[in-house]
């Protein structure tokens, strides 16, 4: 977090601020933040993994209905799914514009990508409230318990995904983020697309494949 | 003294002391003891465990005979030169410390991978007893389904009978929480997991008794969860068969019914007059066939039982208060029917514990 | 989740600011708001010794009631909370702590950096874990503690408190403060990943770390990579037991089985996580006493990665009597004879540095070398345990019980305390007494072995553990008498440490900057270290660069002094230091200058540095952690609410103050 003003990689701590070279040395020529960020989301895929595991496990076990082919809306998922994907689209050409000083267009494709993750967390509400009623809770099997806590984890994911990038948004309205701080963006950038990631692999192994 | 007496007199000390230790040990006779194996599967993993105990032992002595004498051997005196010849490392040595224990531990192995093999062998045939284990909070169940050897169902709790030379099958089943089945005279243990079928094969060479413990942690009185393998000659465990298999010794009618049927609710949880009833709770027929009960905590004695019925969470913690409150509450264990009483239920006076006590004493 | 905010700093800050910029860098509260991982490292070890002492009265406690059969000292109910929380506090409270703690102190000191990468997120790591341990004890008063063992096995732990058998909320507290104590662990080993990766001294390669440092790298990545399996467990867990949700129950489909693995597949590498660094201390105390460098230095680093890798393929161990099935017995028990190998290799290497060398019997020695014999017996009885029929024998026994005591307390504890004394010098500038010191070593070994020895015998012998009792006539009551006194000899010994440390803080002598003629370049600099740890980063030559600029070997290997001046061009009063005969009491005094050797002044921050400024924003964001604890436990939204707020204000506030405060 500090990682911009503290004198600490080897050889630049009299580069006061860092700022001047856009990169702060360090040994391994990656930025402390991108480097935590990276580690941070390896930690994460065992997270996910542990739940993707657990709703894999019990896949066609669950001892009564509604089953996923009961209440699947295969389409409509997909459209939200897409949308996700296009996200991240939107978010290569933010971190783009910013890198070159365009703040117009990196505004834009900002809130075009929050606006795009909006969608698909208004996609997923409509969901569950469509699965609840037709009789799939929490509690009604193990398929219910599996899935909504998946794909709930992951919408949260998304959510804070969301109010990550209005607050870089806020900033950049104000005037705050500036080329060189760039950096900031792409780390939102790359855990934005994690979380795309991790939704396709949900969706191929949550929806897609047949039990 | 030099450094070389050192090393030998540790060692030998370290032998003596494992050897000592490990003797000691096989010579309690608790009926408990996994180093006095009495059956065919405790004494294969006796027979396994044993000769790598020793290896063990052998290294453990050396590694840490070897640690005292270098740091004394090489121990800084005054006086003496203060310049360790700097060494890096060697590779030679590396590549021996790597490739002998592989080697030990590839030994090792194979024995190891065969008993496992060997002991999850399912046995087959009209001379398998087969036994259903019911894991409870917190007491055992033994259900002897029929089957070529049982001609009529028996389901009783606490002390499992069986006869010797004679393997017996064991099928546990949970519907609550995780416990473990283990008898270590006979077997390894077996953990008892809800929604899994899981199977253990106890055998015992010669008449005895043999105890029996929950070995995982399954809630407030895990600790008072024991039981008992009773092994018989085939005779006499055709006795006692045929004696379980009858109906109540004495008849349950008149008062000792109302009592347990009307006043107290007793067949709430429990049956007196069918050992073949596998309600979930002790079925009480024959009770007094039996040594223990409660988990095999208690002896079957007037006393114990009076209090029993009485006061039971004063004698093992239960979480039993809502047990007797309507509508069925969920409750694990037996409630007081002295304290803590429901209002419209009885509390329970000493004439009629003593009538219910005096009935268990007679099911033989 | 703790990252977002990280990168929203503005360029002008002070406009932005939500609280006024804390700046005491001393006095009482410095310690509230500052960012040195010096300090933080002290907070750390603090409070997890603070915890320490807790669990070990639960264990004396223990010790009372089954130093006799039936025992009355416990009931039934109170003897399950107190192993529970023995265990959950000596593994998540005490021993990953003070690992994290020397390793905050000494990571960036060894490879030469001025602290670590995130200062503010190591101060956040402390306060969850303080936070974390205060809300699971919290339990105690607030209807009731963990009460279902320190693994929490399901359904007993998932089971809706209304049905349970186990009273109160107890699971409910430790799932839920074991994810705080979650969060702290993974922001701290992500920083140290960060900081070893990144901000070593020119010239320090990964190969010329200390091994210490190597160990506490493989320890970061498996804290990272196992805290998440768990957290997923607990989740579940919370769920089924609020939420009515079915992963673990039985009777809707789900399978009890499924949190054993997924808790032992953090359960195993969190095994390692707590041994490894204590590897890497004994890996450092030993080359420094016997005056030779580590046998072996590559093997010793690459037995600790392989190490970390095999960690996570064993995790099956823990359930060889589950019911898995021979093949997956087989397998995983194979796998548990591997991880024995580079086990094996690395005490073969640390008695090969002992071996030739000039051995210097001084606490923090004894205590390695106790590590290495403990250890050992540790390590052979887990041998015995991939025996798997033997281990159907064993698990849930007291021989269990005795094996991991051998590892984690022989091992670990032995190695936390020879760094105790080891380091004490170099961070409060006091020498630890070395006749107490020694009384301490000899008192833990000797209560160690009589306590924790007799239980291979008692495992063995049929006494399961985790029962609060036994019957009379097992033949048990002789040993678990012996076992129990043996108990309060651990006792006498950690108070021995305790009178120890207060007599050296009154009036110990004064510590020289290289006490022990170390090695690494912790020793290089003055004691007590500045904020900013090196006047000048060091340039490194060589793997233990500050003996390299010390000593040189002739022809023959053997050892030689460098005259002063050094053929080096070390920053630091180097040469002075190697004057020092380390044996020698009279040394104190000289030792009181090296600080003010060369061109350091003695006050701090007059250099010019811009060292990161302390800052309000980690206690305030931990803060509204256990709110929504509460709110959790008690399913309570209007508790909700104020949490969340505590946290966004936290988060927020944390992302537009600048690591460090303008001038």
């Amino acid at each position: 977090m500090a990682q911009a003003t503290l004198p600490v990689p080897s050889g630049s701590q009299h580069d006061d601020h860092g700022h001047g070279h856009g990169h702060p040395e360090t040994t391994t020529g990656t930025t402390n933040t991108k480097l935590a960020m990276w580690v941070f989301l390896s930690s994460e895929c065992l997270f996910f993994g542990a739940f993707i595991a657990t709703y894999l496990l019990y896949r066609g076990r669950s001892l009564k209905g509604p089953t996923p082919k009961d209440v699947y809306n295969i389409p409509f998922t997909s459209v939200t799914s897409f949308i996700l994907l296009m996200s991240s689209l939107t978010m290569v050409l933010a971190l783009a514009a910013i890198q070159r000083g365009d703040h117009r267009r990196f505004r834009v494709w900002l809130i075009a990508t929050a606006l795009f993750g909006l969608t698909f967390i208004s996609g997923q509400i409509y969901e569950f409230t469509e699965f609840y009623r037709e009789g799939l809770s929490l509690s009604t099997n193990t398929f219910g318990s599996s899935f909504f806590v998946l794909t709930g984890i992951h919408g949260m994911h998304v959510t804070v995904g969301i109010i990550w990038l209005l607050s870089l948004w806020g900033l950049s309205m104000q005037g705050k983020i500036e080329v060189q701080h760039s950096e900031k963006v792409e780390i939102a950038g790359l855990y934005w697309h994690f979380v795309d990631v991790v939704w396709i692999v949900i969706f191929t192994v949550v929806y897609l494949i047949p039990a | 003294m030099t450094d070389p007496q050192i090393g030998r007199r540790l060692r030998l000390a370290g032998l003596l002391v494992g050897a000592a230790a490990v003797l000691t040990a096989c010579g309690n006779d608790n009926g408990q003891n996994s180093l006095d194996p009495k059956g065919p599967a405790a004494q294969k993993i006796d027979n396994l465990f044993i000769p790598i105990l020793i290896l063990a032992i052998v290294i453990g002595v050396a590694v840490i005979t070897a640690t005292v004498v270098f740091a004394l051997k090489f121990r800084h005196r005054e006086g003496k030169p203060d310049n360790p010849k700097q060494i890096h490392g060697s590779t030679p040595l590396e590549i021996g410390w790597t490739i002998v224990p592989a080697l030990i531990l590839a030994v090792v192995a194979v024995p190891t991978i065969a008993t496992i093999f060997d002991l999850a062998k399912v046995p087959k045939g009209p001379h398998v007893l087969q036994v259903q284990v019911d894991g409870k909070q917190w007491w055992w169940q033994f259900q002897l389904p029929k089957q070529p050897m049982v001609d009529k169902k028996v389901v009783t709790s606490t002390e499992l009978h069986i006869p010797i030379k004679t393997k017996v099958y064991l099928s546990e089943q949970s519907d609550n929480v995780i416990h473990s089945f283990w008898v270590p005279e006979l077997a390894g243990k077996k953990d008892v997991v809800p929604n899994h079928d899981n199977h253990n094969t106890i055998e015992a060479d010669k008449p005895g008794t043999f105890l029996g413990a929950c070995a995982e942690y399954c809630g407030l009185s895990h600790a008072d969860m024991r039981f008992r393998v009773i092994a018989q000659t085939m005779d006499d465990w055709k006795a006692w068969l045929a004696s379980e298999q009858q109906g109540p010794a004495q008849p349950w009618s008149g008062e000792i019914k109302d009592l347990t049927a009307t006043k107290y609710s007793c067949t709430q949880c429990h049956v007196f007059d069918d050992s073949t009833k596998d309600t979930g709770r002790p079925n009480l027929t024959h009770l007094a066939s039996r040594s223990t009960f409660a988990g095999g905590t208690y002896t079957v004695n007037r006393k114990n039982l009076t209090n029993w019925v009485m006061d039971a969470p004063s004698m093992i913690a239960m979480e039993s208060q809502k047990c007797r409150q309507p509508p069925e509450t969920p409750c694990v264990g037996m409630p007081s029917f002295t304290k803590n009483t429901p209002k419209g239920q009885p509390v329970m006076t000493r004439a009629d514990a003593d009538t219910i006590v005096t009935y268990l004493l007679g099911e033989k | 989740m703790t990252a977002v905010p990280e990168v929203l700093a503005p360029p002008r800050p002070r406009r932005l600011d939500l609280l006024h910029r804390p700046t005491r860098t001393t006095g009482f509260w410095s310690w509230w708001t500052t960012v040195d991982h010096k300090k933080i490292a002290i907070l750390y070890g603090g409070t997890a010794l603070i915890f320490f002492l807790i669990a070990g009265i639960e264990a004396l406690l223990i010790r009372l009631q089954l130093a006799g059969p039936n025992g009355t000292v416990l009931t039934q109910s109170q003897y399950n909370t107190l192993f529970t929380m023995h265990g959950t506090t000596m593994v998540f409270l005490v021993g990953m702590p003070l690992a994290v703690a020397f390793g905050n102190y000494f990571i960036p000191l060894m490879i030469g950096a001025r602290d670590v990468a995130f200062p503010r997120l190591n101060m956040f790591g402390f306060w969850a874990f303080l936070i974390g341990g205060l809300f699971i004890y919290s339990g105690f008063v607030l209807g009731g503690a963990p009460n279902g063992g320190w693994f929490g096995y399901t359904p007993l732990t998932s089971t809706p408190m209304s049905q349970g058998a186990l009273p109160g909320h107890g699971p409910d507290f430790w799932t839920v403060g074991l994810v705080m104590l979650g969060f702290g662990s993974v922001t701290s080993g992500i920083n140290f990943i960060v900081t070893i990766l990144n901000m070593r001294a020119p010239g320090m390669t990964l190969m010329r770390m200390p091994v210490f440092v190597w160990m506490m790298l493989v320890t970061a990545f498996l804290t990272v990579f196992a805290i998440p399996c768990v957290t997923a467990a607990l989740i579940m867990v919370f769920f089924d037991r609020n939420f009515s949700t079915n992963f673990f129950l039985a009777a809707n489909g789900g399978d009890p089985l499924l949190y054993q693995h997924l808790f032992w597949l953090f359960g195993h590498p969190e095994v390692y996580i707590l041994i490894l660094p204590g590897m890497g201390i004994i890996s450092e105390i030993l080359p420094v006493f016997a005056r030779k460098p580590l046998f072996g230095y590559a093997v010793v680093v690459f037995s600790g990665i392989a190490i970390g890798f095999l960690g996570w393929g064993v995790w099956a161990h823990h359930m060889f009597a589950t019911g898995l099935g021979p093949v997956a017995v087989s397998a995983f028990s194979l796998a548990t004879m591997l991880i024995a190998i580079p086990t094996g290799v690395k005490i073969f290497n640390w008695l090969g540095t002992v071996w030739g060398g000039s051995v210097r019997l001084k606490t923090p020695m004894l205590f390695a070398l106790g590590f290495i014999a403990m250890f050992t017996i540790g390590g052979l009885s887990g041998v015995t345990h991939s025996i798997v029929p033997a281990d159907t024998q064993q698990t849930d026994t007291y021989y269990v019980v005795a094996h991991f005591h051998y590892v984690l307390f022989g091992g670990l504890i032995f190695a936390i305390f020879g760094g105790f004394y080891y380091w004490w010098p170099k961070i409060f500038g006091k020498m630890l007494d070395e006749r107490l010191g020694k009384l301490n070593f000899w008192l833990m070994l000797i209560g160690f072995n009589v306590t924790f020895f007799p239980m291979h015998l008692l495992g063995l012998e049929g006494q399961p553990r985790r029962t609060y009792t036994y019957a009379k006539g097992m033949g048990w009551d002789n040993i678990n008498l012996l076992v129990s006194i043996g108990s309060f000899i651990i006792a006498a010994s950690v108070l021995v440490f305790l009178v120890n440390v207060v007599l050296t803080t009154i009036r110990g002598e004064r510590a020289p900057a290289d006490p022990w003629d170390g090695r690494t370049l912790e020793w290089s600099i003055p004691t007590p270290v500045p904020e900013y740890n090196f006047a000048e980063i060091p340039v490194v030559h060589a793997r233990d660069d500050f003996w390299a600029r010390k000593y040189t070997e002739d022809d023959q290997g053997r050892l030689v002094r460098l005259p002063a001046g050094g053929s080096d061009s070390g920053t630091t009063g180097a040469v002075a230091v190697a004057e020092i005969e380390p044996d020698s009491d009279s040394g104190a005094g000289e030792g009181g200058d090296l600080g003010g050797h060369g061109e350091e002044p003695g006050g701090t921050g007059g250099h010019g540095f811009h060292m990161p400024s302390p800052s309000f924003y980690p206690l305030i964001l931990t803060l509204g952690l256990p709110i929504l604890g509460y709110a959790a436990v008690f399913k309570s939204p209007f508790l909700a609410i104020p949490g969340f707020i505590v946290l966004l204000f936290g988060m927020y506030g944390w992302a537009i103050e600048p690591g460090t405060a303008e001038d």
